[in-house]
């Protein structure tokens, strides 16, 4: 069953047409990934569906309701997470505040828990646990955004391209955790440059290329497929 | 030694009623990013309305104060509403103007409303002043006293810091606060109502204008007038510049030093120049810190 359906939606920046009727599905249980260059439109796209940009038209709809004109802070109640590009944990929280907060949707009385759940699946965050976030490493952080998108117990997750500026080694640590989460019974939405990774674990995938999803398929099919070696995984 | 504690006292009980209206600027400043110019003369409303209540109703001071928080509750998050909300995707320099043109419009109203000339402000607490020291010094009886409205000011501003502070930093709404201060998206991203922060927000510094207000008329610092609030509101702003603005501590910090400099500045450089002296300290401090003593440093992302 289809749990986020994107369908034919239009996003201006002023004059500038930056997706240029996007449609896409994601269903229950999948992984499906985002690909495509810079200025492509991922971004944007992403921001849409969490409510944080509007589309001018098109609708986006979450368990067959439209959401497309429900605020942000709703769409979150409604089991939408999303994990900006650049992280943007609260650097002058400690990284607990950072986690309640991102269980802010919820009754308070069910946050230790989760929190709890949080350091089990990351355990560098509770060594951190009273840190103020900004000091935190580049991957420490990753971690963080995620557990804090993952504290709202959202049906989907939405990711913005949670690789960008680590090492290999993490890169290699956050994908696994992704696979994790998905295990756990996660659907995700992945956004990424590392084309080469994403597509190793995901379901699906759509190629988006200036505002128009130019190709779709098997995640396998595409990583193999010649067009998308030479533009996206350089071989 | 007498004089010089009495000047203190004053700089200390002054510079809290500043850290108190310096907390609404600086908690508006750091959620809606916008300099709210009108606060001070949320000030001066908060005061006429405590004096209505006290000499049109003659009701009990207690009742005025109250009646005066809820007022300017109201007119906080109604001019959050009619004259900020519309312009939220607006460049500041518009927002700036139009806060500048709500002061001149409350300034205004009082005007229609309550004439220009100034009131005597009732007093609203009794009793005798509390000697702390005397000393006869070749025949002249000094003594150092603590009046019932010193007492009531110093304490209610620090009660009102103190209570902040928690709010701030252990409840849901004050975490929020800081969420939304720090990076409006993220926040709305954790399921945090941007709009409703943001009313709360000009709704607590607007109380708080009230009680500061009312402390300020009562201690007969200011006469009331409709221009009441805006020598205080300058200098709060000043404050919390000083403390670096956005910070709540600079604020509090901002406020008292501001306070004690302008009562020392007074006392020991020149009463004509004190004022001088008060922003010629704050040139110096941005010279050497332009972030404020307790500001944070903007990091511009990419």
């Amino acid at each position: 069953m289809s749990l986020l359906k994107i369908d034919n939606i239009h996003v201006y920046y002023g004059a500038i047409h930056a997706i240029k009727g996007v449609s896409f599905e994601v269903n229950e249980g999948e992984i499906v990934t985002l690909i495509g260059a810079n200025g492509a439109g991922k971004s944007t796209t992403l921001n849409t569906i969490a409510g944080l940009i509007r589309p001018r038209s098109g609708m986006v709809s979450f368990e067959g309701k439209p959401l497309h004109k429900v605020t942000t802070a709703k769409t979150v109640s409604h089991g939408m997470a999303l994990c900006p590009e650049g992280r943007r944990i609260f650097q002058q929280m400690t990284v607990k505040e950072n986690l309640e907060m991102g269980g802010y949707s919820r009754p308070a009385k069910e946050i230790p828990a989760s929190i709890e759940e949080m350091f089990v699946r990351f355990p560098r965050l509770r060594e951190r646990e009273k840190q103020i976030a900004g000091t935190l490493s580049g991957g420490e952080q990753q971690m963080l955004a995620m557990a804090r998108a993952l504290m709202s117990k959202p049906k989907l997750l939405m990711l913005d391209e949670p690789s960008m500026g680590l090492a290999p080694i993490l890169v290699e640590q956050i994908f696994e955790i992704i696979k994790e989460l998905h295990a756990a019974g996660v659907t995700i939405l992945l956004v990424e440059q590392n084309a080469q990774m994403a597509l190793s674990i995901a379901d699906r995938a759509y190629v988006l290329e200036t505002g128009t999803v130019s190709m779709s398929g098997n995640a396998d099919d595409l990583l193999h497929n010649d067009a998308v070696r030479k533009a996206y995984l350089g071989s | 030694m007498i004089t010089f504690l009495t000047y203190l006292i004053n700089g200390l009980n002054i510079g809290s009623v500043y850290a108190v209206i310096a907390l609404g600027y600086t908690m508006v400043y750091g959620v809606a990013k916008m300099l709210n110019f009108a606060h001070g003369d949320v000030i001066m409303v908060g005061a006429f309305l405590a004096y209505c209540v006290c000499a049109y109703l003659g009701l009990h001071p207690i009742i005025a104060v109250l009646g005066a928080v809820i007022g300017c509750t109201i007119l906080g998050i109604l001019i959050e509403r009619l004259a900020y909300k519309p312009l939220r995707q607006a460049t500041s320099l518009a927002v700036l103007i139009t806060a500048i043109g709500m002061s001149y419009f409350l300034q205004n109203m009082a005007q229609l409303i309550w004439g220009s000339d100034t009131k005597s402000f009732p007093s609203i607490i009794q009793g005798d002043a509390i000697v702390l020291f005397k000393t006869v010094q070749d025949g002249v009886t000094k003594t150092l006293t603590l009046s019932p409205i010193n007492i009531l000011t110093m304490a209610s501003c620090f009660i009102i810091m103190i209570a902040l502070t928690l709010f701030i930093n252990k409840t849901k709404m004050g975490k929020a606060m800081r969420c939304v201060s720090e990076d409006k998206g993220a926040a709305e991203l954790m399921g945090i109502n941007v709009n409703l922060t943001i009313s709360v927000t000009f709704a607590i510094g607007s109380a708080l204008a009230a009680v500061a207000g009312i402390l300020l008329c009562a201690s007969n610092y200011a006469p009331l007038s409709p221009t009441t609030g805006s020598l205080p509101g300058i200098k709060a702003f000043t404050a919390a510049v000083f403390g670096g603005i956005g910070s709540i501590p600079g604020a509090m910090l901002g406020g008292i030093l501001l306070g004690l400099i302008e009562n020392l500045g007074k006392a020991y450089v020149s009463s004509e120049l004190a004022d001088a002296f008060v922003f010629g300290i704050l040139i110096v401090v941005l010279l050497v810190k332009p972030t404020g003593l307790l500001g944070k440093k903007i990091h511009e992302k990419v």
